[in-house]
C-alpha cells in the first residue's frame, strides 16, 4: 500500500481505442491494493487486476491532459487521459510499483478471500486428482509402473513425485537416464491409449553433444519400446526445428542418434523457440492494436508476425503424434530442449485429439494439470508473475490455448467447453488470483505451501459451468477414444478475435448464437421446473373441487 | 442452329467421376441440349438410375482435357466454383464429350432468345410466376424507419455528363434541387476517386461541380471494379485451391488478391451513406460511372442495413429485383465467366458477388437480424452465374422485353418460394430487428466467406451438423411440447433488449 501515492482521481477520460468517433467516457479513477477502478458517469465499473499490468506507459501531453496507455497480459489496453500530468505522473510511478511483484507472497493469491472454510479449500484441491487420472488411462498395468523414484524431488526437481515408467525400467537406469538428460527430465509418460497400448511419453533432450551416448537412456527407449505389445518401433519426436537442435550439439546437448537407439524412428517437427515466439506475439499486438489499420496492412502484419504459422506448427506436430498412435500403435517419446515448452503443448494437444474425456469441462482441467502444472511448464516465468528475465516470457501456453479454440472452431460439436472457458483459464493464468499456476514446478509449489495459503481455481469454474458449456456439445459426437482428425490446411486458422480483442467490444459481432441458445436451453429447463410446480396447485384444485 | 445437332457422342459408358471431397462414382454419361448427366447405373428400362451429377451445362467455367494412350481426361471448372473430373474410356468419345460442352458453352454466350429455353428440373411444380415488384426509381428505405425519424431519400444515377468544357445542365439541376427543402443539406457519394471522376470529364463524364449544386456535398469513396475485381475474384480462388501452400504463403495471397479490401470497402461505403441518412437526416445521392455497378452495390447494402423490410426473404428478393435486375445490372455481361475461365476478359466483374458476401458479413455479425440463411445467398450466386431460370439473364429490363424472358422462362423466386423450398432458406435464428444493423468494417472484423469459397475444397460436414443443431434447438420443439401437453398454458416468446425471453402465462379466460 505504501506505493500508492495517489487513491483517487477525478476527471479521468477513458478512450475507446477502436471508436473512430474519438468518444471517451468521464469518470473517477481508484488504485487499491489489488486493483485499478475506473467507474465512469453512468456508474459502469472497469476493473484491471495489477497482476494483470503488462505495461504502462505516459504519452506526451496534450490539450484534454496526460496519456496514459496500460497493456494487460488478457490483451485489454486502457487509454486514459489525466487532466493534470503531475497527477498522472503520480498514477504511473504507484502502477509501475503495484504490478511488479518481488515476491511470490506479494502476489494477490495469497490475499484472496473467497470466503470458504478450510475443508472447503482442502477439498477444492483435491477436485483434480492425477493418480486417479491415470488411473482412468489403465496404468499402472502389467507394462506400466508408478516409479518412487522422484520422491523427493532428487532425480529430477522439475518433475511431478508420481511418475509413471515401464516396468522393465530399473532404478539404475531411471537414474542413469536422467543424468543423461537436460535438467534431469528423464522420459516418462504423459498420455497411455489404452486401446493401442501404445503411450505419449515426455523428457528433454539427450546430453550427446557430439559423440556421447547413454547405455541407460538406451535402455529407457527400449524399455519403453518393449512396453508397448502392438509395435516395437517408437517415434522420436523431436519437436524443434533441426537447426536448433544441431547448435544444441556444440553446448554438449542435441538429439539422439539413431544408429545408437534400436528401433526408434526420429523425426524433427520444428516449432520455434519461446524467444520466437514472444516476438511473433509481440509483432501480432502490433499490428492488431493499430487504429485505422487497412485490411491489407492487417493481413500482412499477420504474416509477417508468424503468429498463426506457429499455431499451425503446434497442431500440425500434435497431429503427427496421433497418427503415429492411433494408425501405427506406436509409442511416442517427444522432447524439446527442456521438455517443458513445446513438449507441453505437443503431448497436451495430442492426448486432446485422441481422448474424448479431455474434451470435457473436468476432462480439461486435469490434462492441464497433468502436462503442463504437474510436469513443470514454468508459468511463472513465462507469464511473468515475478518480476523477472523479461527473456523468460513466452505466450506458450497461450498458444496451447489458441489452438484448442482452433479445434472447438472446427468441429462445433465435439468439446463440451466454450471459448468463454478458455479465455477465462486464459485470465487466472495471468491474474495470480488462484494458487494453480503459481510457480514453476511442483516442488516450489510445495515450498510455497500453496494448498494451504491459497485456493483452487478448479472448483470456481466448475461452480459456474453454466457459462462455459458449448451448447452444441454432443457426447455422441466422439466416444471414448474417438480419435479428433483436425484438418490442418492454412485456411483453416484464423485470427483469434475474441481472445486478442475480448475487451473491444466495438469489434464484436453484435449478436452471439450462442448466447442464445444458451439462454434457450436455460429458459427452457425454468419453464419445466414452472410446470411441475404449477401443476401442484392445479392438481390439488382438481382434488379439492372432487371431494366437495 | 440447334445444340442437340453438335453433340457427336450422346452417351459414354463407364465414365469415372471424381470431385474433391467425394469418393469417385463410374457411370454413364449423357449430354443433353443443356444438362451433363452422369447415372451410376447402366439404366436399363423400368430400372431407376440413381442419377449422381446433373449439371447445367451453362455452369461450366473452363474445360481442360488430357489424353492418355485410350482414355482421356476432361476436368470441368465450374462456375459455382466446384471443379469435377471426368476419366472418358476411348480417346474419341472424350473429344467429342469436351467439344459438344466447348461448343454449348460458346453458342450459350451469345445473347439472344436462346437462353429462354429452360429445362424443368424434376421434382419442379408447375405453378410458377414472376414476383411483381414495382419498379422503384429511388429506392427509399423510409417504410421501415421508426415513424419518428424524417424519412430520407436515397438516389442512384449514373455520373453527369459535364465533359471536358464543364458543361450544365438547368433540368438535372433542378431536379435534384426538388430532392432538398431550403436549407438542407445533401450528399453525394461518388464511387470512383476524385482523380478518376475528374478523368472521366476527358470523355464525356464528369461529377458535380459544387458551384452549380451548391446545397449538395460530394464524397469520393473509389471502389474496385472492372477488370480489377475480376482479377481480384480469380486470384482469391486460385488461393483457396491451393491447400498445400504453407500459411505465410496463404496470407500473403489472400493479402495481394485484396478481396477482403473490397469486402471491407464496400461494407464502409454502404455505412456511409446509411448514416448520411440514418444520423445526418440527409438524402444520398449514390453513383460512380454508368450507375449500374458500383452504384448498386451501395445502394442495396445501404438499405440492408438500414431497412429492415430488406432482411425478410421476401423482402431481399424485393430488394434485388429492384437494386440489381431493374436497376439494369449487366448480369449477363458481368456473369459471363466466373473464376476459372482462361477467355480473355471482356466485362466479367463479380460485383453481384461482392454484394452476396457483404450481406453474409452482416449475417455473420447479426446472426438474428436476417431471416434468409447462408443457402440463399450461395444459391443467388450459382444461379446469377449460371440458372435453369431467367432471373438474371440480359443486361437489362429492355433486352430482357425483347427476349420475352417473362414469357419463356421461369422465376427463380417463384420456386425460392414453395413452401417446402421456401424453408431450406430459412434462418432459424431469425427475429425482426427494427434497428439499424451497423457492422463492425475493422479488418478483425471481415471474414473470408468460408461457405462459398471453400464450399468444393474441405468438408464442411461438422460444421453442417451443428448448424443442424442450432436449427434442432432453436426450433421451439420444447415450447411446442409444452403447449400440447398443458393447455391451460400457452408459452410465448418475445424480445427484450435484443435478448430471447419465454414466458410462460394461462390461457387467458382461465384461472
Amino acid at each position: 500500500l505504501e506505493f500508492i501515492l495517489t487513491t483517487r482521481q477525478e476527471q479521468v477520460k477513458l478512450l475507446d481505442r477502436f471508436s473512430t468517433s474519438n468518444k471517451s467516457l468521464t469518470g473517477t479513477l481508484y488504485l487499491t491494493a489489488t486493483h485499478l477502478l475506473f467507474i465512469d458517469s453512468s456508474q459502469r465499473e472497469t476493473w484491471i487486476l495489477h497482476h494483470h499490468i503488462a505495461a504502462v506507459e505516459k504519452l506526451p501531453l496534450t490539450t484534454s491532459g496526460c496519456p496514459l496507455v496500460i497493456q494487460c497480459k488478457n490483451f485489454r489496453i486502457v487509454h486514459f487521459v489525466v487532466p493534470r500530468e503531475r497527477d498522472c505522473h503520480d498514477i504511473y510511478n504507484s502502477l509501475l510499483q503495484l504490478s511488479r511483484t518481488a515476491k511470490y507472497e506479494e502476489l494477490y493469491a495469497f490475499s484472496y478471500n473467497p470466503k470458504q472454510n478450510e475443508s472447503e479449500q482442502v477439498k477444492g484441491w483435491q477436485l483434480i486428482d492425477l493418480a486417479e487420472e491415470y488411473k482412468r488411462m489403465g496404468v499402472p498395468n502389467s507394462n506400466w509402473q508408478l516409479s518412487d523414484a522422484n520422491r523427493d524431488y532428487k532425480i529430477c526437481e522439475t518433475y511431478p513425485k508420481e511418475l509413471y515408467v515401464p516396468r522393465t525400467a530399473s532404478k539404475p537406469i531411471i537414474v542413469g537416464s536422467s543424468k543423461f538428460r537436460s535438467k534431469g527430465r528423464f522420459p516418462v509418460l504423459s498420455y497411455y491409449h489404452k486401446n493401442k497400448e501404445a503411450a505419449i511419453c515426455r523428457c528433454s533432450q539427450p546430453l550427446s553433444g557430439f559423440s556421447a551416448r547413454c547405455l541407460e537412456d538406451e535402455h529407457m527407449l527400449q524399455a519403453i519400446s518393449k512396453a508397448n505389445p502392438s509395435n516395437r518401433y517408437m517415434y522420436v519426436m523431436d519437436t524443434r526445428p533441426k537447426l536448433n537442435a544441431m547448435a544444441n550439439r556444440a553446448a554438449g546437448k542435441g538429439y539422439e542418434n539413431e544408429d545408437n537407439y534400436s528401433n526408434i524412428r526420429f523425426q524433427f517437427v520444428g516449432i520455434e523457440n519461446i524467444h520466437v515466439m514472444r516476438s511473433s506475439l509481440q509483432k501480432l499486438l502490433e499490428v492488431s492494436g493499430t487504429k485505422g489499420l487497412s485490411v491489407n496492412d492487417f493481413l500482412s502484419g499477420l504474416e509477417n508476425s508468424g503468429w498463426l504459422r506457429h499455431i499451425k506448427a503446434v497442431l500440425d506436430a500434435a497431429v503427427f503424434l496421433v497418427k503415429a498412435i492411433a494408425v501405427e500403435s506406436a509409442s511416442v517419446l517427444v522432447h524439446c530442449s527442456d521438455g517443458w515448452d513445446r513438449t507441453s503443448q505437443v503431448c497436451s494437444l495430442g492426448a486432446l485429439l485422441l481422448d474424448s474425456y479431455y474434451r470435457t469441462i473436468r476432462g480439461f482441467m486435469v490434462l492441464i494439470e497433468k502436462d503442463w502444472i504437474s510436469f513443470g511448464h514454468k508459468f511463472s516465468d513465462r507469464c511473468c508473475q515475478l518480476d523477472g528475465d523479461p527473456k523468460e516470457i513466452s505466450p506458450v501456453f497461450t498458444q496451447f490455448l489458441e489452438s484448442v479454440w482452433n479445434l472447438t472452431e472446427q468441429f462445433p460439436q465435439a468439446f463440451e467447453y466454450n471459448e468463454a472457458f478458455l479465455l477465462q483459464i486464459h485470465e487466472h493464468v495471468h491474474s495470480c488470483q488462484f494458487g494453480n499456476f503459481l510457480g514453476n514446478c511442483q516442488k516450489e509449489r510445495e515450498e510455497l505451501k500453496l494448498k494451504e495459503k491459497t485456493y483452487s481455481l478448479w472448483p470456481f469454474l466448475l461452480d459456474e459451468q453454466k457459462r462455459y458449456q458449448n451448447p452444441l456439445y454432443n457426447p455422441d459426437f466422439s466416444p471414448e477414444l474417438t480419435l479428433l482428425e483436425p484438418n490442418t490446411v492454412s485456411f483453416n486458422f484464423k485470427f483469434w478475435r475474441n481472445m486478442y480483442h475480448q475487451f473491444d467490444r466495438s469489434m464484436h459481432p453484435r449478436q452471439s448464437v450462442f448466447n442464445l441458445i444458451m439462454n434457450m436451453s436455460e429458459q427452457n429447463k425454468q419453464l419445466e421446473q414452472d410446470i411441475k410446480e404449477l401443476e401442484v396447485p392445479i392438481i390439488a384444485t382438481a382434488v379439492f373441487i372432487v371431494l366437495f | 442452329m440447334e445444340f442437340s445437332e453438335l453433340i457427336k457422342t450422346a452417351t459414354v459408358e463407364n465414365v469415372l467421376l471424381s470431385c474433391a471431397g467425394l469418393p469417385a462414382v463410374k457411370g454413364t454419361l449423357c449430354i443433353t441440349s443443356h444438362h451433363l448427366l452422369l447415372s451410376s447405373c447402366p439404366g436399363g428400362d423400368g430400372q431407376a438410375g440413381t442419377v449422381e451429377l446433373w449439371l447445367l451445362i451453362r455452369n461450366v467455367d473452363a474445360v481442360e482435357k488430357r489424353l492418355a494412350n485410350s482414355s482421356g481426361t476432361i476436368t470441368l471448372r465450374c462456375k459455382d466454383l466446384k471443379v469435377l473430373q471426368l476419366e472418358i474410356p476411348g480417346m474419341e468419345e472424350c473429344l467429342n464429350i469436351a467439344s459438344s460442352i466447348e461448343v454449348r458453352f460458346w453458342v450459350g454466350s451469345e445473347p439472344g432468345p436462346s437462353h429462354a429455353r429452360v429445362q424443368r428440373l424434376a421434382g419442379e411444380s408447375g405453378r410458377l410466376q414472376w414476383l411483381e415488384a414495382p419498379p422503384i426509381l429511388w429506392g427509399s428505405p423510409s417504410s421501415g424507419c421508426p415513424p419518428s425519424l424524417a424519412p430520407q431519400a436515397m438516389l442512384r444515377s449514373s455520373q453527369p455528363l459535364t465533359g471536358p468544357n464543364r458543361k450544365r445542365c438547368r433540368e438535372d439541376e433542378t431536379l435534384l434541387g426538388t430532392v432538398l427543402d431550403e436549407g438542407e443539406r445533401g450528399f453525394i457519394i461518388d464511387t470512383r476517386s476524385a482523380q478518376a471522376a475528374k478523368q472521366a470529364r476527358m470523355t464525356g463524364g464528369g461529377t458535380e461541380p459544387k458551384s452549380s449544386y451548391p446545397q449538395w456535398r460530394r464524397l469520393h469513396r473509389p471502389l474496385e471494379r472492372g477488370r480489377p475485381l475480376q482479377e481480384s475474384f480469380i486470384k482469391l480462388v486460385d488461393a483457396c485451391n491451393d491447400t498445400a501452400i504453407n500459411m505465410d504463403r496463404w496470407l500473403n495471397r489472400l493479402e495481394s488478391c485484396r478481396w477482403l479490401s473490397h469486402v471491407k470497402a464496400a461494407l464502409s461505403t454502404a455505412c456511409l451513406a446509411a448514416q448520411c441518412m440514418d444520423r445526418e437526416e440527409a438524402n444520398v445521392l449514390v453513383h460512380g460511372a454508368e450507375g449500374t455497378d458500383t452504384t448498386l452495390l451501395v445502394t442495396a447494402l445501404a438499405q440492408v442495413i438500414l431497412d429492415p423490410s430488406c432482411r425478410t426473404l421476401v423482402g431481399f428478393q424485393g430488394l434485388l429485383e429492384r437494386e440489381w435486375i431493374e436497376a439494369g445490372h449487366p448480369f449477363h455481361l458481368r456473369c459471363a465467366r466466373s473464376a476459372y475461365s482462361h477467355a480473355r476478359l471482356k466485362q466479367e466483374a463479380p460485383l453481384f458477388l461482392l454484394f452476396l458476401d457483404c450481406v453474409w458479413q452482416l449475417s455473420r455479425q447479426f446472426p438474428f437480424s436476417l431471416e434468409f440463411s447462408e443457402c440463399l445467398l450461395l444459391t443467388l450466386f450459382d444461379n446469377a452465374y449460371a440458372s435453369a431460370y431467367g432471373t438474371f439473364l440480359c443486361n437489362n429490363e429492355k433486352e430482357r422485353c425483347l427476349c420475352k424472358v417473362k414469357e419463356n422462362t421461369h422465376s427463380l423466386w417463384a420456386w425460392l418460394n414453395q413452401p417446402g423450398e421456401r424453408k431450406k432458406y430459412l434462418n432459424p435464428l431469425y427475429l425482426p430487428n427494427a434497428l439499424v444493423i451497423w457492422p463492425s468494417v475493422e479488418p478483425q472484423s471481415i471474414q473470408l466467406w468460408q461457405g462459398l469459397f471453400f464450399r468444393w475444397i474441405r468438408s464442411s460436414q461438422y460444421l453442417d451438423e451443428a448448424w443442424a443443431e442450432i436449427q434442432r434447438k432453436v426450433g421451439s420443439g420444447l415450447v411446442q411440447q409444452i403447449n400440447k401437453k398443458h393447455q391451460n398454458w400457452v408459452c410465448v416468446c418475445h424480445l427484450e433488449n435484443n435478448d430471447w425471453l419465454l414466458r410462460f402465462q394461462p390461457v387467458q379466460g382461465q384461472t
